[in-house]
């Protein structure tokens, strides 16, 4: 019979821990799925956050590292300075890249380090139970905002994407969602494109991928992918923010 | 053949990093040992060596990770309030069972405190600093000689024992000038099969990581490193022993105040007083050996510190408290003169404590 459909290889066989219906594993996926395509699994090094995602060492069959919260960037350009001919790549969510280890993302952006960013916001804090994020959306209720996000309290979500697009630095940034199967396809045409700016020594290339969290925003999945759609993509709107090699050959 | 040169403490421990085969650097300035960086700034890019100033101490110590886990001999430096913001990333490092360098050129603290000399970093040197179940070790040059040469050492340590060297200093030996040898040495490599290298899809993925949520697993991880722990306690200790033959009065004392207490020693020594000195070298594993020895042939103990006593912590411990411990100390920057401690040699000589 013909094989019509496989894991990639770039994962391992190790069971996913997300929950029904999260969106992590679709972006696992995609990024497995570029490393098999671009034949890097043998020299990619990832580099897992502190998160949902913090067992992603166990799911990516590359080389692994887990980092403190929010220095997975820092780790990452030890790793690339001292072995440029690896590829490099980090995997955050929203507390950690945008809150706890915004210097660092900043940072590495501004030295447009050659390493790939793969930025999952989905708006909360998942793996401790719902908490605001620094990306949570103006109003929207969490465990830590039980009366809606007040941004005269606790000020305005950021929109990295567009802050980070804003710095001479880096190479490419980019915002993509996973919502619905157009999304996926070009989400993952972004994160192609990630890894191939790396492994042409562009430099700095972040994904943030709109993500969803069914369990901690109380929805069913369904819902939650609609109010990806009608809440979330308003404020973080899809597109590219920043190409600088495209910019160049216009 | 060896050279004799003279040298900044500071430079020797940069010059010597570079001859124990570190290539890459990644700091963050702060006085008093922003020299290191300087040199390293200066020398790495001209030996295909990497030297990166990080956005901050918590980014340094973190490449650091990145970049031993990558299988590289690595270091960073900083002074004491640097050393706090590194504490997160040195407890992942002990966690992961890495190996790295880390000096701190010490100051006053606490706080922002001073840019003066201090030895003030000792409990979080050698009792954590960080969270979790953990130890480093811990070297104290007195010397700019041993500023070098236990550089080297920390290195091969470090990369014996897959965990981080602390070069313990302060901002006197950091600062001054001596004449200095380095021998023409090769250095040591260690095999690191653990390091991320890429698998090149021949072997399964290396993971480097601290996380075990299942309490038996990270139990016995801790059970584990405190077996590689103890046999560092049994092998390592190092210590210089002074006139300690004959002594009634043992003073300890390490770093620059070991060589302020070596006068002081000598002069007792001309006025008649039976007194000798234990320098510690390691500061974790503690030289237990002698001071136990000590407390069985001594009246009485002297600790010579900067700072508010914290090393006679160690010293009553170790001698199981037979015999009083005094101390001797001057702190927030300050120096003890030699006569200071003289006069504590007399005081402890006639009884007084």
């Amino acid at each position: 019979m013909a094989t019509v459909f496989t894991k990639p290889k770039s994962l391992t066989d190790a069971p996913f821990h997300y929950c029904p219906g999260c969106p992590h594993g679709i972006i696992h996926r995609l990024v497995a799925e570029v490393m098999d395509e671009l034949n890097i699994e043998g020299k990619a090094i990832g580099v897992a956050p502190v998160g949902c995602a913090v067992m992603a060492y166990d799911y990516f069959a590359c080389d692994m590292i887990e980092a403190p919260h929010g220095r997975a960037p820092a780790v990452a350009t030890g790793i690339k300075r001292c072995r440029p001919e690896n590829v490099v790549f980090t995997y955050q969510g929203d507390g950690d890249l945008a809150s706890i280890g915004m210097a660092e993302t900043v940072h590495s952006a501004a030295r447009n380090e050659n390493i790939t960013v793969i930025f999952v916001n989905n708006a909360i804090y998942g793996m401790t139970g719902g908490q605001m994020a620094p990306t949570s959306l103006p109003g929207q209720v969490t465990q830590t905002s039980p009366y809606g996000r007040d941004v005269k309290h606790c000020g305005w979500p950021i929109k990295v994407s567009e802050m980070l697009a804003t710095l001479e630095g880096p190479e490419y940034i980019a915002r993509v969602a996973v919502n619905n199967v157009k999304n996926v396809k070009n989400a993952k045409k972004a994160i192609k494109k990630a890894f191939e700016n790396q492994i042409a020594g562009k430099g700095f290339s972040l994904v943030e991928v709109v993500s969803a969290c069914p369990t901690n925003w109380g929805m069913t999945p369904e819902a939650a992918l609609k109010w990806v759609e009608s809440d979330m993509l308003p404020y973080y709107p899809i597109g590219v923010y920043k190409d600088r090699s495209a910019k160049e050959e216009e | 053949m060896a050279e004799r040169i003279l040298m900044k403490g500071n430079e020797a421990i940069a010059e010597a990093a570079i001859r124990a085969g570190c290539r890459h650097y990644f700091g963050y300035p702060i006085t008093p040992q922003t020299e290191i960086a300087a040199y390293m700034a200066k020398k790495m890019p001209k030996i295909g060596g990497v030297f990166l100033q990080a956005e901050s101490e918590i980014a340094s110590i973190n490449m650091v990770y990145g970049a031993s886990a990558a299988g590289m001999r690595v270091m960073t430096s900083s002074s004491s309030p640097g050393i706090s913001l590194k504490t997160e990333g040195l407890s992942y490092i002990a966690g992961s069972d890495v190996p790295a360098l880390v000096v701190n050129v010490q100051r006053g603290g606490p706080g922002l405190g001073g840019i003066q000399p201090s030895q003030s970093d000792y409990f979080q040197a050698t009792k954590g600093g960080g969270h979790g179940d953990y130890r480093m070790i811990v070297l104290a040059p007195a010397s700019v000689q041993e500023m070098a040469s236990l550089t080297i050492k920390g290195f091969d340590l470090a990369d014996k024992y897959c965990m981080t060297s602390m070069i313990l200093a302060d901002g006197t030996i950091g600062q001054m000038m001596e004449p200095i040898v380095f021998e023409d040495e090769e250095p040591k490599t260690y095999e690191k099969p653990w390091a991320l290298t890429g698998t090149e899809c021949k072997r399964p993925h290396n993971i480097i990581n601290s996380l075990y949520l299942k309490p038996e697993e990270l139990e016995k991880k801790n059970f584990d490193r405190y077996e590689k722990y103890k046999l560092i306690e049994e092998n390592e200790p190092m210590w210089e022993e002074y006139m300690m033959e004959d002594a009634d009065i043992c003073v300890v004392a390490f770093g620059i105040a070991s060589r302020v207490a070596k006068n002081a020693v000598v002069t007792a020594r001309s006025e008649g007083i039976k007194v000798g000195l234990i320098r510690p070298i390691t500061l974790w594993p503690f030289p237990v050996a002698p001071i136990a020895a000590a407390a069985d042939k001594v009246k009485a103990f002297i600790s010579v510190e900067l700072n508010m006593g914290q090393m006679i912590e160690d010293i009553r411990l170790y001698s199981q408290c037979k015999k009083p411990v005094t101390l001797c100390n001057r702190t927030g920057g300050m120096i003890p003169s030699p006569d200071q401690v003289l006069e504590s040699i007399r005081k402890v000589e006639k009884g007084e404590n």
